[in-house]
């Protein structure tokens, strides 16, 4: 622990032209300017509305897509424009849709193996069949199914299926992208049980995008919120709960039901007028002045800059600074 | 808080009711059996996973199943007219009129080639004579009331012109446009952000509230029901395994299912960080159920009695009720006592 950082994003940004339609030739600036350090071990949690730019942000972290601007330090090295696949083994991700995400004429050993072959990782077959068997028991699974096709696989199973692709490598870093969102209530728990068991037994380091806050909440040791392609607030867990300061953390938090009527009922909503805007065009300023309870002239004009507020809390707004 | 007034029956009186799908693999009992009662005013959570049959129920009360789906047993009672024996007409003057539904994707129930004035005036002229100025006035009424601004503008426009929250809020003006005294909400906020569910969750109780209409509120999201609904039927495989008072559900729960869906979701007012209790094993394979209690296999209570026979329903105070042996005195205690058996 301590501070040393595992992954370090410097004001990066991630611009997507828009080709055909209204938009053409515009960009949606899906992650416009973000610098957030990730510590070795921890979970960052990155919580935000469709559209707000995280998962652009965690596959840009790891260099799925190639930034527009700014800087990826993995270990202190600047592998911005660097060739990734030495650096592909360290970094990984599990994805949302765990059904859309498996090549469905590839079998569980077929998807697992493949990791491994073109890593080198495995120096013989029966090494090879041995690790995946592994992997496959470590997920909960069982060496034989490595034979049978993702279909034949509840939507649980073929989540752990993608846990066990991304763990072949045997990875540093870990973006969890919704990991649990496609899944049914009862199955949710059980998944992250297993993230948490697989984090602590090889020492992994999560980026955790959901927007599912409850989820976000429970997991992460600290939680990032994202609006417009901006961090507004970073914060320890329980802290940011407690005391959000950005108004859009705020609302945000406070609109998550919770399953306890009469605490649900007592809570006070900030109910936000409006939709979020679009980000090819966002808002001057401050990005969510446009829905702002507190907006003053200020926020229009002149955009806030994420700042400490107390120590490993910080926020982007004018009004609290 | 729901007084029953006794002057009339309930609005809504779902017995016995079976829907099975009639597959190439199979029969697939998708509602198997459910029965409850709801008046004016209240608002029912319907709770289950996906396969439960939480959505083939609301399906059936709209007249809405579709081939191989087909109600094998039981019966609609709404107003004290079974809906089962409705003819063609007489759906068509029940649907949107008396009963209305929403869906979860507002996208694919808004038809994208009419404005949304075109389609709330259809609703509106199918159940009634009323002049297009007429028919205007009140959806442009009917849109303020939903919380859409300048809504002459919006009666102009095309579905894709609206983001998700407010066709979503379209969807709802639809719905009630021809003030129904039940609306079913079939996952209404599962694809909007939190602070849009917030809004539209908002926007329904003070709806329920001013018109005193029945809502059936089907969702997996307990946190949704707890602050929406006034009851909730828990479903299982086709089976409502625990209904009651919302209270009840959330602060007594009796089924071994209830309580393991609430334990094993975080909250995020929690601060404990104490690991989650999942459900182990996964959820039923509906085209071949085990017999007996469809949660044995992943019930940590599980007995001998529950693999072959499925409990009956064990009233506890307030309308509250769950099917589980546990609370069959008699098969418990012996149950108990053949455990001890081998220890002798």
């Amino acid at each position: 622990m301590g501070g040393n950082y595992l992954i370090e994003l410097k004001n990066l940004k991630k611009h997507f032209r828009v080709s055909g339609g209204k938009g053409e030739g515009r960009h949606v600036r899906a992650v416009d300017g973000v610098s957030l350090s990730i510590r070795e071990g921890e979970t960052l949690g990155l919580v935000g509305e469709s559209g707000c730019g995280k998962t652009t942000l965690g596959r840009t972290a790891i260099r799925l897509y190639d930034p527009t601007a700014g800087a990826i330090l993995y270990r202190g090295e600047d592998i911005t424009r660097a060739k990734i696949k030495p650096y592909r083994r360290k970094l990984q991700i599990i994805f949302q849709d765990p059904s859309a995400s498996l090549n469905p004429r590839m079998t569980v050993g077929e998807i697992v193996g493949e990791a491994i072959d073109i890593h080198g990782l495995a120096p013989n077959k029966a090494a090879r069949a041995e690790r995946i068997a592994d992997l496959l028991d470590q997920v909960g699974l069982n060496g034989e199914q490595a034979n049978r096709y993702p279909h034949e696989f509840s939507g649980g199973q073929q989540q752990r299926i993608g846990i066990a692709r991304a763990l072949a490598v045997e990875p540093e870093f870990i973006v969890c992208d919704e990991p649990i969102s496609a899944l049914d209530v009862s199955i949710q728990s059980q998944i992250v049980n297993m993230l948490e068991d697989m984090q602590a037994s090889h020492r992994l380091t999560y980026l955790f995008i959901a927007h599912d806050i409850s989820i976000v909440r429970y997991i992460s040791s600290r939680i990032g919120v994202m609006y417009l392609g901006k961090l507004v607030e970073l914060s320890p867990r329980d802290e940011i709960y407690k005391m959000p300061v950005h108004p859009y953390t705020r609302t945000l938090f406070s609109a998550v039901p919770i399953p306890d009527p009469a605490k649900s009922r007592a809570m006070s909503r900030v109910i936000l007028e409006g939709d979020i805007p679009s980000p090819i065009n966002p808002p001057s300023g401050c990005r969510f002045h446009t829905r702002c309870p507190y907006m003053t002239d200020r926020c229009r004009d002149e955009e806030p800059e994420l700042a400490e507020r107390s120590p490993g809390h910080w926020a982007a707004c004018h009004l609290s600074a | 808080m729901n007084v029953d007034s006794g002057e009339a029956g309930p609005l809504l009186s779902v017995t016995d009711l079976k829907v099975s799908f009639f597959t190439p693999a199979g029969e697939v009992k998708a509602v198997n059996g459910i029965s409850y009662d709801l008046r004016r005013g209240e608002v029912l959570g319907i709770v289950g996973e996906s396969g439960s049959g939480k959505s083939v129920e609301a399906y059936s009360i709209m007249g809405l199943l579709q081939s191989p789906g087909r109600v094998i047993g039981g019966s609609i009672s709404l107003g004290g007219e079974n809906v089962l024996e409705y003819g063609r007409r007489q759906i068509r003057n029940m649907r949107g009129n008396r009963v209305s539904m929403i869906f979860q994707n507002p996208m694919t129930s808004l038809n994208p080639v009419y404005t949304i004035g075109d389609q709330i005036r259809e609703a509106l002229t199918a159940h009634s004579r009323v002049s297009r100025g007429d028919a205007d006035r009140r959806a442009m009424d009917m849109l303020d009331l939903v919380g859409i601004n300048n809504p002459e503008k919006r009666l102009r426009q095309y579905p894709h012109e609206l983001s998700g929250g407010m066709r979503q809020r379209v969807m709802i003006a639809l719905a009630l446009i021809c003030e129904p005294d039940l609306l079913i909400a079939d996952e209404p906020t599962t694809a909007l952000d939190v602070t849009i569910q917030a809004q539209i969750l908002a926007l329904m109780e003070s709806i329920r509230k001013e018109r005193d209409m029945a809502i059936i509120f089907i969702t997996h999201n307990l946190g949704v029901v707890a602050d929406i609904c006034t009851r909730v039927a828990v479903m299982y495989a086709g089976h409502i395994v625990e209904s009651g008072p919302v209270n009840d559900i959330f602060y007594a729960p009796r089924h071994p299912y209830t309580l393991g869906l609430l334990r094993s979701i975080p909250r995020v007012d929690d601060e404990s960080r104490e690991r989650l209790i999942p459900i182990d094993g996964t959820p039923v394979d509906m085209l071949n159920p085990p017999p007996g209690c469809p949660f044995a296999p992943r019930c940590h209570e599980c007995m001998n009695i529950c693999l072959r026979a499925y409990p009956p329903a064990t009233a506890f105070a307030d309308g509250h009720a769950a099917n589980c042996w546990m609370f069959d005195r008699d098969v418990f205690d012996r149950e108990m006592a053949e455990r001890e058996m081998p220890d002798l």
